[in-house]
């Protein structure tokens, strides 16, 4: 039955969203682009997974019709604004309040009352904080445990003007129904809404939730470990990095922990294959939180 | 044969959505008894629905149906299926890579990207496989097999619920073979023969 090389060759009317000028990225090119980047500016993009870095890149290309790799180091060289553009552009800034509701439900019901148990004020890092949807959450989160003035919490991200949005608090309306959703399935005491006011189509947070929160331009990647935390949330950030610098990045924020401090990673990442992965113990597999257990 | 057997294949990739759960169900539990390479599968599912689906897959197949973690090497005999709301892509070292970008055809995961990133790395040691559905995923993602050489099949529109989803491959690049869900079993079966032969 598999004798004939059938073959279906269609007419077109279907047009790919790229354009054909626009140059395929290869792996040779990615190494001339980070190359370019840190002897321009430092930042060091070497050890990002290839895969989502390359589509990021070819992105780019796309989106500001630049044919060449080539061309694109030039802009990149030749241009700050340019570069801060594409370093907003490379990081991924998709997020959720709430994003996986039972990962919240977990951190209410027992990683906080937990943590409470030894101390009456704590501190929080989220690492990658990227447009500020878990900071928010967490912060309602605390309100409702009425505890949010007993902690400090830290928001970092290594693109400047994405900490700004996450500081001012501002999302699309269209993308509260799913925020909304995702409260109500991590069963909150009342309705998001109580947190945001509508304003030209856009949901403008309460700004008290938000009082005892820092936001820090801050690399992972290349910064020292600036403080110590009880709680730390690094979730979908470190796929985004190959084994090499997981390994880089776990050290120090397992170095940002509190002995017996907290570290939640994303729904699919894994500290199993992790050099460090002795230093913690598994708190809940499914929801991906994990213990310091040594120093 | 309609397969080129020194290509020495090295995995399976198949994309499905609206209608496909029927297909990709038999086809897992119609594998034969030794089927070794690793099937990656992307299906269209409930972004917040995080369980119940691979279970529901791994019922009847032949090998057991996982999802990856990141960085989870991709091993033999296994069936690996996109998680929900992560993109699932292959990175060189045989490894998997999971991500939160953007959608991509209204979709999270979408086919184009694990079709994509699977060609890039297996380029003609690929079978590509596109089921029945309701959009256009998956078609540039079929159309990128094929340039990099692997092998593209997809299921009969004449016996999808939906044909939207392989109409619109077969629109923009050769398919090597239209197979209903029955034949497609065959290939893998005739596949395997040749394989263990070698």
């Amino acid at each position: 039955m598999f004798d004939s090389q059938k073959m279906f060759t269609g007419a077109g009317g279907f047009s790919e969203h790229s354009s054909e000028k626009i140059q395929e990225v290869e792996i040779a090119d990615l190494r001339k682009i980070t190359q370019a980047i840190k002897n321009c500016y430092g930042y060091d993009f070497t050890d990002y997974a290839i895969s989502s870095f390359k589509r990021r890149i070819q992105r780019i290309l796309e989106l500001y019709k630049i044919p060449t790799v080539d061309q694109l180091i030039k802009k990149i060289e030749s241009s700050v604004t340019f570069f801060e553009e594409f370093l907003a552009e490379i990081t991924v800034n998709v997020t959720e309040m709430f994003r996986d509701p039972s990962f919240w439900r977990e951190v209410r019901d027992h990683i906080i009352p937990n943590i409470l148990l030894n101390h009456d004020t704590f501190s929080i890092w989220h690492a990658g904080c990227s447009s500020g949807e878990e900071v928010y959450s967490m912060a309602i989160l605390l309100k409702e445990m009425d505890i949010l003035d007993k902690v400090n919490i830290i928001a970092s991200d290594i693109d400047k003007p994405i900490l700004t949005k996450a500081e001012r608090g501002e999302y699309n309306m269209k993308n509260m129904e799913l925020n909304e959703k995702n409260y109500i399935r991590f069963q909150g005491k009342s309705s998001l809404r109580d947190y945001y006011t509508e304003k030209n189509g856009k949901a403008v947070m309460d700004k008290s939730l938000i009082e005892r929160v820092s936001f820090r331009n801050y690399d992972l990647v290349q910064g020292n470990v600036f403080n110590k935390f009880d709680l730390v949330l690094c979730r979908n950030v470190m796929i985004y990095f190959n084994q090499n610098l997981q390994n880089t990045v776990l050290k120090k924020l397992y170095e940002s922990l509190f002995r017996y401090g907290y570290l939640a990673i994303g729904s699919k990442e894994s500290l199993i294959w992790c050099e460090i992965a002795n230093k913690f113990i598994v708190v809940n597999n499914e929801e991906k939180i994990y213990k310091k257990i040594k120093e | 044969m309609g397969f080129n057997i020194s290509n020495n294949y090295k995995a399976v990739v198949i994309g499905g959505s609206a209608g496909s759960f029927q297909g990709v169900t038999k086809i897992l539990a119609g594998l034969p008894q030794d089927f070794e390479l690793p099937i990656i599968m992307c299906l269209h599912r409930l972004k917040h629905v995080r369980n119940g689906f691979v279970e529901a897959l791994s019922i009847k197949s032949i090998n057991p149906v996982v999802e990856p973690s990141d960085k989870e090497s991709i091993k033999r005999g296994k069936v690996y299926l996109a998680p929900s709301n992560y993109h699932l892509s292959m990175e060189l070292g045989n490894t998997f890579s999971l991500s939160t970008e953007d959608m991509v055809n209204n979709s999270r995961p979408a086919i184009d990207i694990t079709l994509e990133s699977a060609a890039y790395i297996f380029k003609e040691k690929l079978i590509g496989i596109l089921l029945s559905g309701a959009n256009r995923d998956g078609a540039i993602g079929m159309k990128k097999i094929k340039e990099r050489g692997g092998l593209t099949i997809v299921q009969d529109p004449a016996e999808c619920m939906i044909d939207t989803m392989p109409k619109a491959a077969l629109s923009i690049t050769s398919i090597d073979h239209v197979l209903r869900t029955d034949q497609i079993i065959q290939f893998f079966s005739e596949l395997n023969k040749s394989t263990i032969k070698q």
